[in-house]
């Protein structure tokens, strides 16, 4: 559908400057067209120079993924081209710098070349305004009203004064008159719909304001890419909130001062990528151990090792899960929507006070940095959970002092917090219910049944939080095709369902948010409903689909791909084809 | 070293020191108690924080709040407690292999960020709790289990470290002169910032150190002037005599100061603006 419905993609080497913006400021003004918009970013890991590119999907109806194949491609220079021709619709625009003459140029598409960088530096005299002037061309081919860049260069420069505005509207305007000259050969274009009522944020802001909502107050964190966004909004914001945030010499230490922070009753998190969280891991067990809750936020990128720091992975699930030494209790959460990414921080401190465990959020590189539009959130709405704290009246003891550790039916012991009655040791070493050192094999055992016994208590969370299921069935009770997916790849799963049942493909799919621990028989339920289970995921070995047949006893076929880039819809959907071949044959 | 009835009970626990008898950190722990007592803390409002080693042991033996955390982990768990409470009173435990070792780093931002805490660095010249290995205040002299043919490394003086680190205020003492020892701990919690307390702890099963160091240990001359960073740092790394008493002290904005000076300066930012304002203006 050539109109509202398309996907722009931007490329250039970050040398010339502006490629993300020119993204960004496409995906704000669609957004304000009353459209919905979905963007996905890749980036340079270099400090200055490489490719980057921006991809901007928007439609009239919600969006899930970023889109397979690339309607309007916007080439800053000839490697763009080269780069991003492979996924360029054959029946596609290809906006230019004239400067270069796109080689292998499909005959069925249409190309609009233009002298951008000569118009920026020559004719403006501003070479950093050539974003600017694509924006104008964009504007004049596509209808997309001029007054809409204007007001979003008001809003984005207005607090750096009306020499910057005028100079960046100058610009858009030069390139409006450039793109009004030539003669539109495409049918795509843009009609402006009611303003609907739209957030735009990015996954990273998402999970920020969600532990605002959820009332973090301490944050601690250490630069890594892609969850530095983070840190340097709690930097920026939560002082205001009457928080502490503070970047600190690792990420030992980033969780160390959570512990600490959340000891003295403080709601605290971290955010970090792989690398941190394997650091972090042997007080992930000491915050199991002691029973302290906090939240880290683990937003995967390739690994291992340093990896590719700037690539999407979703590899990180066996340490999130099975991380540390000793049987360490967690509960691990996947949020696969920026919506999700604030819902599912606000439930990580939920969870984490509620079960006075440690809670790992699992974003990704794609998730982190894509922005969405998204309903708006009505923070009334939404349920805090506080831990239990100890009360010397109410929680009235033996007689024989306060019991840290108490043996209850759920696992949760109330908690004293540092400057009211009930002084004990947060204690590593395994305890007694007092928090004294022992190593009496019994009590071992005990201790260990107590601490996991809490992961019930997380499963039961829905109770608490109503509406909160930790898995959505999607599609029929029974078909042909089940899929099984977490994380970030959820969406374009959702869309490839919808592609598969088009086609005249049974099938349906279970997401699964809480991961750890698992609601078994909900899996176990999906996987004998469906004739085969396929598990899409953003790793080699195929880390969940572990997980599901350790869980439930039951296979799946496992789907993988590491190229540092989400799934397409269209990959997807061509393995549910494939398996519902299969299917079809042995029955 | 005797201690009053009175202060004992408010903040000894029921838990006995696991600690060899003759151990130098029975002398830090009655002078802790002696420096609570003084100062009249109620031990519901003082949390102490350890890592691992004997000194980790420290805070289960007392009444306050403890954190016994992991290996090295002392400081950051401690600034955890002070960025959500700057109320309480901080003690930090840590021997000489989880400070300067394993904790090293930590030890360095610790001392920079300035925050107000005492840090109690229990010194016994090795690691005890894993039956006598080098840590990096092993003396040349010596030989442990894990260096039979003695320490292929030089010794680290932790006060002269923690004076160019930032710390504000750096003494040593001998924990065997529990009523110094106790006046000094005082003095590091009263400290407004980062306080730290070199303590020589001897290890009485693995390196007795009690004879050397009653020979070695001398009081600071009372013209010592605290305050010159450079006297103090030829005082701090003197190892024929051990200088004890307040070494270096100076004042600089602490951590919590600096943390309020930031929320103010956020707050003026924001003007009030909820979160729901906040999110409000994300909209498209």
């Amino acid at each position: 559908m050539p109109v509202n419905e398309f996907v722009v993609r931007v490329g250039g080497d970050t040398l010339e400057g502006g490629i993300i913006r020119t993204g960004e400021f496409l995906a704000h003004a669609l957004a304000r067209c009353g459209l919905e918009v979905f963007t996905f970013r890749t980036y340079p890991a270099e400090i200055k120079g490489g490719q980057a590119m921006i991809q901007v999907r928007t439609a009239e109806h919600p969006i899930y993924s970023h889109g397979d194949d690339v309607d309007i491609l916007i080439c800053f220079d000839e490697e763009a081209w080269e780069i991003h021709r492979q996924d360029f619709n054959p029946y596609g625009v290809l906006i230019y710098d004239s400067k270069f003459e796109p080689r292998n140029f499909p005959g069925t598409a249409v190309g609009y070349g233009f002298p951008f960088s000569e118009i920026a530096k020559i004719r403006l005299r501003n070479p950093v305004s050539k974003n600017m002037v694509i924006l104008g061309v964009f504007s004049a081919l596509f209808g997309l009203p001029k007054e809409v860049f204007e007001q979003l260069i008001r809003d984005y420069w207005g607090r750096r004064g009306e020499k910057v505005v005028s100079a960046n509207i100058t610009a858009l305007n030069e390139g409006y008159e450039e793109g009004r000259k030539v003669e539109k050969r495409d049918q795509f274009r843009i009609e402006v719909r009611p303003m609907r009522d739209r957030l735009i944020l990015s996954g990273n802001e998402a999970i920020c304001y969600g532990a605002i909502a959820a009332g973090c107050k301490v944050f601690a964190g250490y630069p890594i890419t892609p969850a530095s966004d983070i840190l340097e909004w709690m930097m920026e914001h939560l002082p205001h909130f009457g928080g502490t945030p503070l970047q600190v010499e690792d990420e030992i230490t980033a969780i160390g001062t959570v512990l600490g922070a959340s000891f003295t009753g403080a709601k605290a998190m971290t955010a970090t990528s792989g690398p941190g969280f394997s650091l972090m891991t042997e007080f992930l067990g000491h915050a199991a151990m002691a029973e302290i809750p906090c939240v880290i936020a683990d937003i995967q990128r390739a690994g291992p090792s340093t990896g590719m720091p700037t690539k999407s992975e979703q590899s990180d699930l066996y340490q999130a899960v099975f991380g540390g030494h000793g049987d360490v209790p967690r509960i691990v959460l996947a949020p696969s929507t920026v919506q999700g990414c604030f819902y599912v921080t606000v439930h990580a401190f939920n969870l984490a006070e509620l079960c006075q465990s440690p809670v790992i959020i699992l974003s990704d590189q794609s998730l982190a940095h894509r922005t969405e539009t998204i309903p708006p959130i009505d923070l009334d709405k939404i349920i805090l959970i506080d831990r239990e704290v100890y009360d010397p009246i109410f929680h009235s003891e033996n007689g024989d002092g306060y019991r840290r550790y108490r043996l209850t039916e759920t696992g949760i012991s109330p908690m004293a917090i540092p400057g009211q009655p009930g002084s004990y040791t947060a204690e590593g070493l395994e305890h007694d219910e007092f928090g004294h050192p022992n190593w009496d094999p019994e009590n071992h055992m005990t201790m260990s049944e107590k601490r996991f016994r809490k992961l019930e208590l997380a499963l039961r969370y829905g109770e608490f939080y109503p509406g909160f299921e930790g898995f959505r069935w999607y599609g029929p009770r029974q078909a042909d095709v089940g899929i099984i997916v977490w994380g970030s790849t959820a969406g374009a799963v959702r869309e490839a369902i919808e592609m598969a049942e088009q086609n005249g493909i049974s099938v349906a799919a279970l997401h699964v948010s809480m991961l750890y621990p698992l609601h078994k028989e909900v899996v176990r339920r999906f996987i004998t409903s469906m004739g085969r289970v396929l598990l899409p995921e953003l790793n080699y070995t195929g880390q969940f689909a572990h997980l599901v047949r350790g869980e439930t006893g039951l296979d799946v076929v496992s789907y993988t791909k590491v190229t540092g880039v989400p799934f397409k819809v269209r990959e997807i959907y061509e393995a549910i084809k494939e398996l519902a071949k299969e299917t079809v044959a042995v029955r | 070293m005797a201690v009053s009835a009175e202060v004992r009970e408010r903040y000894k626990s029921d838990l006995k020191p696991i600690w060899c008898p003759g151990c130098g950190d029975f002398g830090v722990l009655t002078a802790t108690f002696m420096a609570l007592g003084n100062l009249g803390l109620n031990p519901e409002e003082v949390v102490i924080v350890s890592g691992i080693g004997c000194s980790g042991r420290f805070p289960a033996f007392t009444t306050a709040y403890g954190f016994h955390s992991l290996h090295g982990r002392t400081m950051p768990v401690a600034l955890g407690v002070k960025a959500a409470n700057p109320n309480l009173t901080v003690i930090a435990v840590g021997g000489d292999g989880d400070t300067l070792a394993i904790g090293g780093n930590h030890f360095m931002h610790a001392c920079r960020r300035n925050i107000n805490l005492a840090y109690l660095l229990l010194d016994n010249n090795l690691y005890a709790l894993t039956k006598g290995q080098a840590s990096p205040t092993t003396l040349p002299a010596q030989t442990t289990d894990s260096t039979p043919y003695g320490s292929y490394e030089n010794y680290v003086e932790p006060c002269a470290l923690a004076i160019l680190y930032g710390a504000t205020f750096v003494a040593r003492e001998f924990s065997a002169r529990a009523r110094k020892l106790a006046e000094v701990i005082a003095q590091a919690i009263q400290h407004p910032g980062f306080a730290l307390v070199h303590i020589l702890s001897p290890c009485i099963t693995f390196f007795d150190t009690y004879d050397l160091y009653k020979q070695q240990v001398k009081e600071l001359p009372p013209d010592y002037d605290p305050t010159d960073m450079h006297l103090a740092l030829r005082y701090a790394t003197d190892m024929e005599q051990r200088w004890v008493g307040v070494l270096f002290k100076t004042y600089k904005p602490t951590f919590e100061e600096r943390i309020q000076a930031i929320r103010e300066k956020a707050m003026q930012r924001y003007q009030g603006l909820t979160l729901q304002e906040m999110l409000n203006r994300r909209r498209v």
